[in-house]
């Protein structure tokens, strides 16, 4: 036996050595934490094996939120890195798979976990539904990307960690050039969290379709469930080109196979073309749900209904179908010739306008309004003019030819940062603080939240407004270091500081949970900001497992609002009956684990040994083929009570 | 989403809400196998001619065996339609035995496959040969690998069938199944028909 | 909602200032016609981008202050407006309009800077193939059989014309100042012709990340007077080294190089960009991108090809 443990645990460098040493001792304090206060079954049997959406949403947060500073700690070193010329705090190659690992988690493990957890704990409330299609499925789609963040995450301290780019392009990220086994890594782990993603897609798509409550047209959905479904579309066109894009080049590593490789007739662009396939649609996958949530708050702290709903609708339409359209915008340099970049530069271009056509929509909602500054809605605020310079730079860099100066500099670092930042996570703090008194039965604290509204979006604009210009006067993006006759260094600088500030914002949003987990005034009513509009507002605060007491019959576009104002009651206690719930299960922990050994198993190379193992998650399969578990009922009784308690009778009808 | 049967005036499969949601999510999970394979063949377009050092597709192709496949899963896929009529009658014997025809079919199918792999690997052709063996190979096997999934869920399901006997719940399983093999059938004859044919042509 | 305001007024003060002094930046000084028509379609947008910009800050910056909900107006119920036909169709029209200002040089531009500029067409360009390695930029000039790396000089005033290559990973190949950026792939050829028309030495880099040393991946530009050039030809025949074959293989493996003049060109021994061949086969190696961590299996080596399906062997037991 001689293992070769200085090639399997990557701790060479002190930062390495000092991750693993905390990783091992959080670990440990963690379990030991669980053992102490008995919490273990609690794990088990009320979170990690739930059925419930809920549950499984939160989970999702949970995930997304952990990534996000994993992603974020990334983010720190290499504006640490880049903060002065030639600086030596990381080498090129562990630059390399930080800048790697922080696009990777960011977007598969954070936003997307993010969302699909916003979209569990919400879409089943917005249509009146007291679940989603297929519960137990969609318990094993977030064991399913969990396992993946996992395998992903530990490539970094066993084996080393992917260093082609998120983008992780051929040749580059062939045997050939990265022999290791770090990419591999890549490979495997998102080809797993795909599956997961394909799972929320089928969910929600069915749930959305099948389960709305009587008299919800599809027309009369509110916004944010409009945007999942087609986020979810997206997800099932786009989805399988990135599935066999990955398998291509998962053959190509482990197994030897010529797709993209440089010899034996490979084509490198090839894994270009079919990532961008994917990876466009990709974007407008974490940002139609944005704009859901967006639609939403700035209607109910407008006190006013969404303006020109429809052509909202159907720009969310047209923006799916265009962006199937435009993946060669991310390579006009490759040198396809001039009518193919314009045709490309068209169809990029066109986006801009059902994207403006969302922005006057939400102008114009707030117009003759009453706006309401909570935290939300600051956040909304925040998110359009943010948005809009992520949206212009957009249109600069859809023009093929102009695009030749901008590739690849910090120009588009800044601009995709705009849109995902501005655009994405401001709609997820958004959605964080307007959703969840709903589900917690408290706000989050006032005075913290503003301090974390402010230092966010100074720190953001700060790290990378500089960007946009590095990116003209011709900084590269991924460059490690430069040297100081560049004269990039005080724009650095600057982003580095604006880092450090937007790293302070987040800190207090996390302190922000804690304390007002501990401090912040329970809350029992149902229409938590006194103005919702759509049907989650009107099931008790915290939402009960069972979300509603009697499925509501819907009459209009936003039904509470509609409620309250004639009068109608919100639910019938003569109505309520034994309610159906499905039940808990392990099996969708067992597979996310079997897919964890098989990922394993591949990154690692025992080809033989890893297709066998994967009948571990077909079995988890096979087993759940024969469980016939129909689930149980909570008695009416028990409803009735619940719907009660500590709401007075009053707060059953609208004021 | 309960079991209980909601409608009984529908086939069997149909009269619970569980089962009619299952098929839907199964047509959309369809729709996304159709991506997936349409983007094999895309690959497989786009290398065949890319064959380096490596054997070329007229050179390895065997067109009689591949014939004799085709007509397996073809009829496979005929013996397939008699399982969900017997089901329909209400005879789980009898869909037992056209579900016990029918693998027979898919397994000869893999037989063959796996013997036209061993010989493409005696011709020269494997995944590593060339990116035309690449993209051919990994064409062929994916469908193969949903062949052997395909076999070994009818047999789960027959077991089923054969313990609960025909309800909401076991008939849209079946019936799940059936549009799934049907799928492949389908992916097969635009396999036969693109890359066989239109190889030799 | 005063600090929103302050914030806004002192970002947009903060990239004005950015954008006067915006004539410092690189893109914005070009040195040859390609390059100058890129400036000039980025300004054009630049326009309209600011026209937008401003228009729609302006309306959110109006609607926030003016609706915002005071002490006041507690009771004040807004109206559920749906929507306006007119008003939303012109605010689709108004973008399909900028769009359509917007694309129309931007497919000019494309078709122009495909080809040597119209006044320059009657002269004879100047053919360097560009090869692009790890982690260096080689450049070859057939007609004066002349090799150079990290450095390239050529004649002012005259059209050059680079066939550019890749030797294994891909780059992009760019120079700021005299034109946007094109790719170099291995089996492949892609042109990029340029005059430039001010003597000067310019930056060039690659922009696509391509491992390890991508940061060190800057060659110059010299741009001299065709005498100087001729001069400059005439002296590289006289002092510089020959060229050879094995030396030139040897080049080829990934490190960094200094400027390098060769009499002679590598175009004689390979065709890196042979599209349907298999040249770039021979000049693979692995074994020399070994980093830290598990090595892994590598498939093209033949001793490895025959482990591929024994799995076990690989902790090294």
């Amino acid at each position: 036996m001689d293992i070769k443990w200085d090639q399997i645990l990557i701790i060479e460098e002190p930062i390495m050595f000092w991750t693993f040493i905390g990783l091992i001792v959080s670990t440990i304090g963690l379990v030991a934490g669980l053992t102490y206060f008995k919490k273990w079954g609690w794990l088990w049997n009320e979170w990690l094996t739930s059925t419930d959406a809920k549950k499984v949403g939160i989970m999702y947060i949970t995930l997304g939120i952990v990534m996000l500073v994993r992603g974020g700690i990334d983010a720190l070193m290499m504006k640490y890195q880049t903060s002065v010329p030639e600086n030596t705090f990381l080498s090129a190659q562990h630059f390399n798979e930080v800048f790697s690992a922080h696009g990777t988690i960011m977007i598969f493990f954070m936003a997307m976990p993010v969302i699909f957890g916003i979209m569990n704990l919400i879409v089943p409330l917005q249509i009146g539904a007291r679940d989603v299609a297929f519960p137990k499925l969609n318990l094993l789609g977030f064991w399913i990307t969990a396992s993946a963040a996992i395998l992903y995450n530990i490539a970094f301290l066993v084996g080393g960690s992917p260093d082609a780019g998120w983008t992780s392009y051929f040749p580059l990220a062939g045997k050939e050039f990265t022999p290791g086994i770090g990419n591999n890594y890549y490979y495997i782990a998102i080809q797993i969290s795909g599956f997961g993603s394909m799972i929320v897609a089928i969910n929600f798509m069915v749930t959305i379709l099948k389960m709305r409550a009587p008299g919800m047209g599809l027309f009369k959905m509110p916004m944010f469930t409009w945007t999942t479904l087609i986020t979810c579309l997206i997800m099932i066109i786009a989805f399988p080109i990135f599935t066999i894009a990955l398998l291509a080049g998962m053959l190509d590593r482990i197994f030897g196979a010529h797709f993209f490789t440089v010899a034996d007739g490979g084509l490198d662009m090839m894994w270009a073309n079919l990532f961008w396939l994917w990876a466009h649609p990709e974007v407008y996958i974490v940002i139609l749900p944005a704009f859901g949530i967006i639609s939403e708050v700035v209607a109910t702290f407008s006190k006013k209904r969404l303006y020109g709903y429809h052509s909202m609708v159907w720009a969310v339409i047209v923006i799916s179908v265009f962006s199937l359209l435009v993946w060669v915008h991310h390579f006009y340099t490759m040198g396809v010739g001039p009518t193919v970049n314009s045709i490309f530069s068209i169809t990029t271009l066109a986006i801009a306008v059902p994207t403006g056509i969302k922005l006057f929509n939400w102008l114009f909602t707030m117009r003759k309004g009453r706006i309401v500054f909570e935290q939300p809605m600051l956040w909304a605020l925040a998110f359009i003019p943010t948005f809009l310079v992520g949206g212009v730079t957009g249109v600069m860099l859809g023009m093929a030819s102009a695009d030749f100066q901008y590739h690849n500099t910090l120009f588009l670092v800044a601009h995709f940062h705009y849109t995902l930042v501005g655009g994405v996570v401001y709609a997820v703090f958004a959605a964080f603080y307007y959703w969840w008194p709903k589900f917690f039965g408290f706000k989050l604290n006032h005075k913290l939240g503003n301090w974390h509204f402010w230092l966010f979006n100074i720190g953001f604009n700060l790290t990378f407004l500089p960007m946009f210009f590095l990116g003209l006067d011709g900084a590269a993006r991924r460059m490690y270091t430069y040297s100081a006759e560049t004269g990039f260094a005080p724009l650095y600088m600057l982003s580095f500081i604006g880092t450090l500030i937007i790293a302070a914002g987040v800190t207090i949003f996390v302190i922000n949970i804690v304390y007002s987990t501990l401090k912040e005034k329970r809350i029992t009513e149902r229409d938590v900001w006194g103005t919702g509009r759509t049907l989650e507002w009107m099931v008790p605060t915290p939402v009960p497992a069972y979300n509603f007491a009697v499925i509501p019959k819907v009459e209009a576009i936003d039904e509470f609002w509609h409620r309250k104002q004639t009068g109608k009651e919100f639910v019938n206690e003569k109505e309520i009956k034994d309610i159906h719930m499905p039940s808990h299960s392990w099996l969708p922990a067992y597979i996310g684990l079997a897919f964890f050994i098989s990922g394993f198993l591949f990154v690692w190379e025992f080809q033989a040994l890893a297709i066998a193992s994967l009948a571990l998650p077909f079995l988890g399969m096979a087993i759940n083929s024969f469980q016939y578990d129909d689930g149980f009922y909570i008695p009416a009784k028990e409803v009735i009570e619940t719907e009660r308690k500590d709401r007075g009778e009053q707060q059953w009808k609208a004021k | 989403m309960e079991s209980k049967i909601t409608n009984y005036s529908v086939p069997t499969e149909y009269q619970s809400e569980l089962g009619k949601m299952n098929i839907l999510g199964f047509w959309i999970f369809i729709a996304a196998e159709i991506i997936l394979f349409a983007t094999l063949f895309a690959l497989y377009g786009v290398y065949h001619n890319r064959t380096a050092e490596g054997p070329t597709g007229p050179e390895v192709f065997v067109i009689r065996d591949v014939m004799i496949q085709t007509i397996l899963l073809l009829t496979s896929s005929f013996t397939c339609g008699y399982v969900i009529t017997s089901l329909r009658k209400g005879n789980v014997k009898s869909a037992n035995i056209w579900i016990g025809i029918t693998l027979l079919f898919g397994l000869g199918f893999l037989v063959m496959e796996i013997n036209e792999f061993i010989h493409y690997a005696h011709a020269g052709l494997t995944i590593q040969t060339s990116a035309f063996g690449s993209s051919l190979l990994t064409l062929l096997g994916t469908h193969g690998a949903h062949v052997t999934f395909g076999v070994v869920w009818a047999i789960l399901l027959a077991i089923q069938l054969v313990q609960r006997g025909i309800t909401p719940i076991t008939a849209s399983k079946v019936h799940i199944w059936s549009i799934y093999w049907h799928f492949l059938d389908v992916v097969w004859i635009f396999i036969f028909t693109f890359v066989y044919l239109g190889g030799l042509m | 909602m005063r600090k929103l305001k302050g914030l806004i007024l002192s970002v947009s003060l903060l990239m004005a200032l950015f954008v006067l002094s915006g004539c410092e930046l690189i893109i914005f000084d070009s040195a040859g016609p390609q390059a100058q028509i890129l400036t000039d379609l980025i300004n054009w947008s630049l326009v309209w981008i600011g026209i937008i910009f401003v228009v729609v800050l302006a309306l959110f910056i109006t609607f926030v202050w003016k609706y915002r909900a005071r002490p006041d107006n507690k009771d004040y119920m807004p109206p559920q407006e749906e929507g306006n036909k007119v008003i939303e169709i012109i605010w689709t029209l108004i973008p399909i309009i900028i769009v359509v200002i917007l694309l129309v040089p931007t497919v000019k531009s494309l078709y122009a800077l495909e080809e040597v500029p119209a006044e320059y067409a009657d002269e004879e360009p100047l053919v360097i193939h560009v090869t692009s390695a790890d982690w260096k930029w080689i450049f070859s000039y057939p007609e004066e059989n002349i090799e150079t790396i990290n450095y390239v000089t050529i004649p002012t005033n005259r059209p050059v014309i680079f066939k550019l290559t890749s030797a294994g990973t891909m780059q992009s190949f760019w120079i700021p100042q005299l034109a946007g950026q094109k790719y170099t792939m291995a089996n492949m050829e892609t042109e990029l012709p340029i005059v430039a028309e001010r003597e000067g030495e310019f930056f060039g880099r690659n922009t696509s990340f391509n491992g390890e040393g991508y940061r060190e991946m800057e060659f110059s530009v010299e741009a001299v007077s065709q005498e100087d050039f001729e001069k400059w030809v005439a002296e590289v025949h006289e002092y510089a080294d020959e060229l050879t074959e094995e030396e030139y293989y040897e080049k080829l493996q990934p490190s960094h190089l200094g400027r390098e003049t060769y009499v002679g060109t590598h175009l004689q021994w390979i065709n890196h960009a042979d599209h349907g061949g298999n040249a770039n086969e021979k000049i693979l190696n692995p074994e020399a991108y070994r980093g830290h961590g598990y090595p892994g299996k590598i498939f093209h080596d033949p001793e490895n090809a025959g482990q591929q399906h024994d799995g076990g062997d690989h902790s090294g037991h």
